[in-house]
């Protein structure tokens, strides 16, 4: 699939400074990825390279990644710059990757790569390469001026995929789209996807990555999700990768009348983890769901940064994130809620909990609302503490070892989030994991 | 059944307990009273086991055997029980889920298999009717939301779920009106036998005329400084703590 391929291998860390630093590699590495690509979606690329220049990788005076040093991490991780290419996968790898009881529609992906002859279809459901679909506005939803990492995916993505679900139509099972990963010295993964959902359609999406070893590699993702209106999209992404991987994830979702998009982002593993979220409601009526659980332990560092955009009256947004941090791992959490002076009548809720379990831990938490709007209702809290020791302490005297209680004590408090997710097969399996932490004291 | 011999605890340096001296046998109720402070709930909490609270000197045999070096969660299984005075709240965890886990690991320990979701189920209605508890309160978050009654009443259940040999009730009498004071006396009441016994602690008597006791205990300053039968306690409610108090300090001055 890749053409010429072009190694670039990073020079070592000599200038004191970050910032120097990435301004010296970033043009390197950009240049590198782009070279190295194929020509596919050319016009479209050239304008993300643009972009990037004009951004260039953030560094920890940028406002929005302050808390996570990205461009120093690719630096030390990452020692090969070029894009991934596809690796084989079998038929039993997808089979034993599969949820137990999971029934719906597969497709798999290999390094970013999407794999039809892996994948299962379903009747009112198109899924197509992005190359097949010529008039996809690609870029539309994700732009590359709002964050230097849609501009470098933009700038290096080769094709992708487009699913298409049709008017009206509700998908009765999930679609999974299975990521496998798997690269050699760390190369850079970027998905892209595009998500057309019909009015009065409704599907539930379950984005899950698996690193096949535990090699580094780099993915960066980008995913647009446009729903008609009356649309029901449920997009759940399930990150429980290697201790090595980097990973910057943006999904941007226009949300039209009457339509509601919810998304659950489940953190379980990684090296340094950063989603972009961002939901546009764009029509009245229109209902945007966030929630998410991250559960750190080892030095695991994930950033959350949810932007909720209310441009229309009678909207509603409710947002809850959740997380549990243990050893010497570290959260961010950042959620926006802008309402516009138009948007009367908005709800907009947001909460963001975390427990430490160490005193090495670090989270930063930040709420921020922007309301130009004076008839609305919106809330927002944030809370970081310990697990509760009279509790602890309560649950013991009744029999249960120090263990189990904490377990029942930290499952309680995800349960709130894992509640959220409908499907039975993903949920079970979620719960199943977090159980075998909490039996190993996390 | 319970022997605290000399036992002294402090927490954060400074010493609540001072030689606290008590045999508690099979069969037998005993009132722990005393005024605000003077040592009550610190007594029940170190029998239980809350790590805040360090023994500095004295020994407690629970059956015959060591029980400060225990865990609180073995203390339970070897069937001491502590109902709370401000049972805790645990949103997200339903009293039926927790004591099922809670009562598995009480048999384990005792050498009986598991309750099955049938068994434990039919077990529990058999207890709930003896606190009048309703079996929708359980199937919620534990305490969440309870009144002070039904809180109280879900203690009492738990402890007849799992059958203790020892019960510690902590001012169990604390914010109930005379109804549930009724119902969860009568639960204590039933769930006494010649195998098992009772620590009350209360701050008034009004308890003592549901569970009556067979001895009576002032605690004053960390110290019982007055032991007796039901009696004392009418004497207490009628003169108060003050005569105590009185005769404790001009003893201590000289």
């Amino acid at each position: 699939m890749i053409g010429s391929k072009r190694k670039l291998i990073l020079q070592p860390q000599s200038d004191p400074t970050a910032i120097r630093m990435s301004t010296l590699t970033q043009h390197e590495l950009i240049l590198g990825l782009f070279e190295a690509a194929p020509t596919t979606f050319l016009s479209l690329r050239q304008l993300g390279k643009e972009s990037f220049y004009a951004q260039g990788l953030p560094t920890l005076k940028s406002e929005e990644y302050k808390f996570t040093p990205l461009a120093k991490k690719l630096e030390s991780n990452l020692t090969e710059f070029y894009p991934a290419e596809q690796v084989e996968i079998s038929h039993k790898q997808v089979k034993s990757a599969l949820f137990p009881n999971f029934k719906g529609v597969v497709l798999v992906f290999s390094n970013g790569h999407y794999l039809p002859q892996l994948s299962s279809t379903s009747e009112g459901l198109a899924v197509n390469l992005l190359s097949e679909r010529e008039n996809t506005p690609l870029g539309s939803i994700a732009k590359i001026d709002k964050d230097p990492f849609v501009a470098l995916n933009q700038a290096t993505f080769t094709d992708g995929l487009h699913l298409s679900l049709d008017k009206k139509k509700a998908l009765e099972s999930p679609i999974l789209l299975l990521q496998f990963h798997q690269t050699q010295g760390g190369q850079v993964i970027s998905p892209r996807i595009w998500i057309e959902a019909g009015d009065f359609s409704k599907a539930t999406i379950i984005d899950y990555h698996i690193s096949l070893d535990e090699a580094p590699y780099f993915v960066n993702k980008v995913v647009e999700i446009r729903g008609g209106v009356h649309a029901d999209i449920t997009y759940h992404s399930i990150q429980q990768e290697n201790n090595q991987v980097i990973e910057v994830s943006n999904l941007v979702t226009d949300i039209h009348p009457d339509a509601q998009f919810t998304s659950t982002q489940i953190t379980l593993s990684g090296d340094m983890i950063r989603n972009n979220l961002t939901l546009n409601l764009l029509g009245s009526n229109s209902v945007g769901e966030m929630f998410g659980l991250y559960l750190l332990h080892g030095k695991t560092h994930v950033d959350n940064h949810t932007n909720v955009d209310h441009m229309v009256s009678h909207a509603e947004s409710n947002e809850l994130y959740k997380g549990i941090l243990a050893d010497q791992s570290r959260g961010v959490f950042n959620g926006k809620i802008f309402v516009r002076q138009i948007a009367q009548k908005t709800n907009a809720f947001q909460q963001n909990n975390n427990i430490l379990l160490s005193d090495d831990v670090i989270i930063n938490t930040k709420p921020q609302l922007e309301i130009w709007a004076d008839d609305v209702k919106c809330s927002h809290g944030c809370t970081v503490g310990q697990l509760d020791e009279e509790a602890l302490f309560y649950l013991q005297t009744r029999g249960i070892d120090k263990i189990t209680a904490k377990g029942l004590l930290l499952y309680a408090f995800a349960g709130e989030v894992l509640d959220k997710i409908e499907e039975d097969s993903l949920r079970n399996y979620i719960v199943n994991q977090i159980q075998k932490r909490l039996e190993s004291n996390f | 059944m319970l022997s605290i011999k000399n036992l002294h605890a402090s927490i954060e340096g400074t010493p609540i307990l001072r030689g606290i001296n008590l045999e508690v046998k099979a069969g037998e109720v005993h009132a722990i009273m005393g005024p605000n402070g003077s040592g009550k709930s610190t007594l029940a909490s170190v029998l239980a086991g809350r790590e805040e609270y360090e023994v500095t000197d004295g020994k407690v045999l629970f059956q015959g055997k060591e029980l400060l070096s225990l865990s609180p969660e073995d203390r339970a299984r070897k069937g001491l029980f502590l109902a709370f005075q401000y049972p805790i709240e645990i949103p997200g965890v339903s009293t039926t889920n927790f004591l099922r886990t809670a009562l598995n690991q009480v048999r384990e320990h005792r050498g009986q298999e598991p309750l099955d979701a049938v068994k434990f189920l039919s077990l529990m209605k058999e207890k709930m009717a003896l606190v009048e508890i309703d079996q929708k309160l359980l199937s919620r978050s534990l305490n969440e939301g309870f009144s002070g009654g039904e809180k109280k009443r879900n203690e009492i259940f738990q402890m007849a779920m799992l059958e203790p040999v020892l019960s510690i009730l902590d001012e169990t009498d604390s914010g109930l009106d005379i109804d549930a004071l009724r119902i969860v006396s009568n639960g204590v009441n039933k769930l006494k036998s010649d195998k098992t016994a009772t620590i009350v602690v209360t701050h008034y008597q009004r308890l003592l005329d549901y569970i009556i006791p067979d001895f009576v205990h002032v605690l004053y300053r960390g110290r019982i400084v007055k032991s007796g039968t039901k009696e004392l306690a009418l004497e207490l409610e009628e003169k108060g703590y003050d005569w105590i108090k009185e005769e404790v300090d001009s003893t201590a001055t000289i």
